[in-house]
């Protein structure tokens, strides 16, 4: 971590690893596709419909894990001023947004068929809603200020605030009444889902998880761009402006 | 395939915001380097703190 601290060799590192990690993603991808549309079964109650679950789920994981990687970040803003911890947690916060978005709107079209509506204000769907405004609340606070090292620890403090709702998302279904289902893969016992589906839940899962390292290190490092031609633009004004 | 209009639809809208996030990605990369090397042209460089070309002496 220490290594990477320095910007230039990040980016030499990601443009090593990026053409293998999106090779890796379409290979995934295409496994998981496969083994969730064609060879996996219908489910004896749902039918076809479970078949959502290989995209909803694998979103709605990746919502959260988005948000603890800020999370981690924002601890590697405030404690080690690490220079790359407010690049990593501002470029993983619009792919977060979108993944939780995911999760909202493939879940909504899951209820629609199994619970006759298409959204319910029970724990679980309005936790995660709360954690689509915190990620949307985050960005409109990145761009609240014109210097980005200005609003990185005011982020960073927002940042761990919010991952209170992390544990709150996990275990709502256990700690409220709610109408979605309780935890079937993650549990002290073992997933409670055969592995006729549990291996393309998993192998979607990867697929995710693959696409968001890809999406990560690009919007880190168009980030670091971003502030390059910043700091670039202002030396150009400071340097043009009149002496007084 | 039954519940197939949900099935279709949730694959649809998955696509299409995976699609949109690597298009954002791809496009913000392309506008930071084509900013990054204009003002190269200008004569600014990183580490460098001479004078854009031609603006000061």
């Amino acid at each position: 971590m220490i290594a990477l601290a320095n910007p230039t060799r990040f980016l030499k590192l990601a443009a090593t690893l990026l053409p293998w990690l999106w090779g890796a993603t379409a290979i995934a991808f295409a496994a998981g596709l496969w083994l969730g549309l064609f060879a996996s079964p219908a489910d004896y109650q749902q039918g076809d419909s479970v078949r959502i679950m290989y995209v909803h789920v694998p979103a709605a994981w990746m919502a959260m894990f988005v948000y603890a990687t800020i999370a981690v970040s924002a601890l590697g803003t405030l404690v080690w001023r690490h220079p790359l911890a407010d690049v990593s947690a501002r470029a993983a916060a619009p792919i977060g947004a979108a993944f939780t978005l995911l999760a909202l709107v493939t879940g909504a079209v899951w209820g629609k068929p199994m619970w006759g509506t298409w959204w319910v204000w029970d724990a679980r769907l309005t936790s995660v809603l709360v954690l689509f405004l915190i990620y949307l609340g985050l960005i409109a606070l990145w761009h609240a200020f014109d210097e980005p090292s200005r609003a990185a620890r005011p982020v960073a403090i927002l940042s761990l605030v919010g991952a209170i709702n992390l544990p709150i998302i996990k275990f709502s279904v256990d700690w409220w009444n709610t109408l979605h289902q309780p935890a079937s893969v993650m549990r002290l016992d073992g997933p409670a889902i055969h592995p006729s589906m549990l291996v393309p839940l998993l192998v979607m899962a990867t697929a995710y998880m693959l696409l968001f390292a890809c999406l990560h290190l690009m919007a880190m490092r168009n980030e670091i761009w971003r502030r390059r031609v910043r700091s670039l633009r202002v030396r150009a004004a400071t340097m043009l402006a009149p002496a007084e | 395939m039954t519940y197939f209009g949900y099935v279709l639809a949730s694959y649809l809208v998955s696509a299409g915001v995976i699609a949109a996030l690597i298009a954002w990605v791809v496009l913000d990369g392309r506008a930071q380097r084509q900013a990054i090397e204009d003002l190269d042209r200008a004569g600014l460089r990183r580490g460098d703190r001479s004078a854009p070309k031609g603006e000061r002496p």
